[in-house]
């Protein structure tokens, strides 16, 4: 069940992975962040059948803190299409030195 | 370590006594700095440019209640044309500064008088939190109280409570009176932790803080630049000795793990007798003591640290902080008495020290400065005694120089005072601390000079009085221990170490005529022969008031009765030997290995005879003095013709400042200067700057193109550019190629 679970995550976090990096919409890109999030819960969930509670109280942690950067996240990207009118990272290269 | 404290703590006979506050102690006066140092700062605020008279006038209206010989100034000092304001908190001051240690010296009596009834051998360690817990490295924040430190504690609450007292007729007209009761109690804070701290680092936070204290009272008045660099100057010099003290942690700590007194104790029983090591660290710390204690070739600084106010001279540079260094030898009596060597350096540097310094003080014309030699002389016979591992004489010493040196200072405070505010009066600018405008003074000062003749008497050595104890014991103790101890058996220097002993006893006797000559000189020109103030000034001579001369009297008394606490055995007028017997538990282990296990007794008639020698030589001095010296041919300090000779190079201290200044400073700045500033600084650090970024004009040079500038700091300026596209994409690529190796890395290793 463990070696499982851990496969199962470790695909949804490849998934993850990928989707960060290819895609360019800033709401996909987003959304597949919180794949990796959700993919790292399940290991945490997993391992908490071996190594005890400790695990899914991180997982009550990582909810949380995925909840509030949710919010945040979700607010900065419509501050920047009121801004520039699009979504698209290929555009936005204000970091540019 | 810690089973140590749980043993002594939990069992401790004084535990339950007065001794359980003995972190009072230093408390008290870290309060009263504090309040003072608020009121200084608090006036500093609001006490501007623009409201002088009111605070005068405010402040003498709350000065009255406070003192107790108000009608006395009154009469005597009516007629005040001072144009310096009184500090407007300066009753409050008046009260907290001698207050708190007065409630410190009660506290300290309280635990004497319980370690007295309670007679307990053990050191009662007190902790009260870790300080550096660093892996093998565990220095708690605790303090020890054992007989050593109980009489330090005396030493230093006792005398300092006098001249505290004192300190408040002599500075109160300061305008930076809180200020300086901040920086003075400030100073007996880390002097009770100096004494009091249960380790090597402890003590060394009071050591390093009763140099700060030095040095900001030395620059009290620092808007005279001489004050101000005779501040640097001590705190310098002090740093050379420091850096031995620190070395000398550091090898204890590598070497046997330890830096508690207790566990270094314990640790050095087990080191090999005369081993390099211990010889080693035992030099190095009293390469501390000689930087702390004034002595060769370190003495320099106390000289010039005359520059304070005169009860910071009484307090801090002669009578407790620049002895540190002497209990810090009897405190390490252990290692001291396993290092022979060590030894005869400690009794070689003293006695030299004593000797040079004394034939010093013999031209010297300013009167604070007769005294700073003299002090500078009396640690080195301090040292005499605790580096031939007599620990009792040397603290005896040390307590009874306290007492005489302190009234000695505050005696020609007083005297300062008089000329300082007759020459005011007179709107004179004379020097008021030359005694070449003095003289004649015991007409105007009788109560002062009656004193300082006691305690001239004392230094002298001059049964009864103190000093001749104390000295004699140190002479004495030198003198038993050129056979029969493992310092006659050491070498020094390739010179049998009895040999050593006596030359140095011999040089202690030579110090001891030229102290009894000097001081004679200094009473006779101070007090004795015609006054050279000038007419108008002598009117307004006169005693300081009574605030001032009553802890002088306090003094006095102990100046000429302290010796009842060490009766030597041919003296039996009282206990004989009271010291001894306190003492006895802390420095008695390493006292007796110096003496191989067995007390060393002089045969009686040795005893008395060298007794005679030491009283026949200071008589002699004294009668010289009164012989040679004409008081009546003096001339004031402005008239007075130039030193020929001899003369000249006492009067100039043998040039020691000048040679180290052209040895030492003027190379350190010519290399400052020269090389690492024109040559590193300007020539290769700025030269490449300007070949590598400048491209076109060069400001230091206005005019020239430097070719081929800037190109290499713009081509790699290029490179990183290239690689911030400004794409998180791209940003979050590299992320992931970089953990992927670093897996791949920790996978495939």
């Amino acid at each position: 069940m463990l070696a499982e679970s851990l496969f199962f995550s470790a695909v949804l976090f490849t998934i993850g992975v990928i989707g960060v990096l290819t895609r360019r919409n800033a709401i996909i890109i987003f959304m597949c962040v919180e794949l990796m999030l959700n993919a790292v819960n399940l290991t945490f969930v997993a391992f908490a059948q071996v190594y005890g509670v400790a695990g899914q109280i991180f997982v009550f942690f990582v909810m949380t803190v995925a909840a509030a950067e949710a919010a945040v996240g979700l607010a900065i990207i419509i501050a920047l299409f009121r801004h520039r009118q699009t979504v698209n990272l290929s555009n936005i290269n204000l970091l540019k030195g | 370590m810690l089973l140590q404290h749980a043993a002594t703590v939990g069992a401790h006979p004084l535990s339950g006594t007065a001794a359980s506050y003995v972190w009072l102690l230093p408390l008290l006066p870290l309060l009263g700095f504090v309040i003072n140092g608020l009121l200084s700062l608090v006036s500093a605020v609001h006490l501007g440019p623009d409201d002088p008279s009111a605070s005068h006038g405010d402040s003498h209206a709350l000065s009255h209640d406070s003192n107790a010989h108000a009608p006395d100034e009154g009469g005597a000092h009516g007629d005040d044309h001072h144009p310096v304001a009184r500090h407007r908190y300066a009753a409050i001051t008046s009260l907290i500064g001698p207050g708190v240690l007065v409630l410190s010296f009660l506290l300290a009596t309280a635990i004497f008088l319980a370690m007295r009834a309670v007679g307990s051998h053990e050191p009662f360690i007190q902790r009260y939190f870790s300080w550096m817990p660093v892996g093998d490295l565990q220095i708690d924040a605790a303090f020890q109280l054992d007989q050593l430190s109980m009489l330090m504690v005396m030493v230093i609450t006792g005398v300092g409570t006098l001249i505290h007292i004192f300190s408040v007729g002599y500075m109160v007209d300061d305008p930076g009176y809180p200020r300086y009761f901040a920086y003075l109690n400030l100073f007996v804070f880390f002097m009770l932790v100096l004494v009091l701290g249960s380790s090597y680092p402890v003590m060394f936070v009071g050591w390093e803080g009763v140099g700060l204290c030095s040095y900001l009272l030395i620059g009290f008045w620092f808007s005279e630049k001489a004050n101000a660099d005779a501040g640097k100057k001590a705190f310098i010099v002090n740093r050379i000795g420091d850096f031995g003290f620190l070395v000398a942690m550091f090898m204890l700590f590598a070497n046997i793990g330890a830096l508690d007194f207790v566990g270094v104790n314990a640790a050095a029983s087990g080191m090999p007798f005369g081993g390099v090591l211990v010889t080693t660290i035992c030099l190095f710390f009293f390469l501390g003591c000689a930087g702390k204690s004034a002595q060769i070739p370190l003495y320099v600084w106390l000289p010039d640290a005359m520059a304070g106010p005169t009860p910071v001279s009484a307090l801090i540079h002669a009578a407790t902080m620049v002895t540190a260094g002497v209990y810090l030898i009897a405190r390490s009596n252990v290692l001291f008495s396993l290092a022979p060597a060590a030894g005869l350096t400690v009794v070689v540097i003293g006695a030299l020290t004593a000797i040079f310094a004394a034939s010093i003080g013999l031209k010297q014309w300013d009167i604070k400065k007769v005294l700073a030699y003299s002090t500078v002389s009396q640690l080195g016979y301090m040292f005499i005694g605790v580096g031939s591992g007599a620990y009792v004489a040397g603290l005896f010493h040390l307590m009874t120089h306290s007492f005489f040196k302190a009234l000695l200072f505050l005696g020609s405070g007083s005297v300062i005072y008089a000329m300082h505010r007759a020459y005011h009066h007179t709107g004179n600018h004379e020097d008021a601390q030359d005694m070449r405008n003095m003289g004649g003074l015991k007409k105007y000062m009788p109560i002062t000079w009656a004193l300082m003749w006691a305690a001239t008497l004392a230094i002298s050595g001059i049964p009864p009085f103190t000093g001749f104890f104390s000295k004699d014991e140190i002479l004495g103790a030198v003198f038993a221990r050129h056979t029969g101890s493992t310092l006659a058996e050491a070498h020094w220097l390739g010179i049998p170490g009895g040999t050593v002993l006596l030359v140095c006893y011999a040089l202690g006797l030579a110090a001891a005529l030229m102290t009894a000559v000097y001081m004679t000189r200094m009473m006779l020109y101070t007090f004795h022969g015609p006054n050279r103030s000038g007419e108008k000034e002598r009117e307004h001579l006169h005693e300081a008031p009574w605030i001032m001369t009553a802890p002088l009297v306090v003094l006095g008394v102990l100046s000429v009765f302290g010796g009842w606490f060490n009766l030597p055995s041919f003296f039996p007028l009282g206990p004989v030997g009271a010291l001894e017997r306190w003492l006895e538990p802390v420095v008695g282990e390493g006292a007796l290995r110096i003496t191989k296990g067995a007390p060393l007794e002089l045969a009686h008639g040795t005893e008395l005879m060298l007794v005679a020698i030491a009283v026949v030589i200071a008589v002699a001095g004294i009668a010289l003095a009164f012989a040679r010296l004409k008081p009546e041919s003096l001339v004031p300090a402005k008239d007075a013709p130039a030193e020929h000779g001899f003369e000249r190079v006492l009067a100039n201290k043998y040039f020691v400042d000048e040679t180290y200044d052209a040895a030492i400073v003027q190379p350190v700045v010519a290399t400052s200067r020269g090389l690492l500033w024109r040559g590193i600084d300007i020539g290769l650090i700025d030269g490449l700057t300007r070949l590598l970024i400048q491209s076109k004009d060069d400001d230091s040079a206005p005019g020239t193109t430097v070719p081929m500038g800037g190109l290499l700091p713009r081509a790699v300026g290029w490179m990183g550019s290239q690689m911030q596209s400004g794409l998180v994409g791209t940003y979050a690529w590299v992320l992931v190629v970089g953990v992927l190796f670093v897996l791949g890395a920790f996978t495939f290793r």
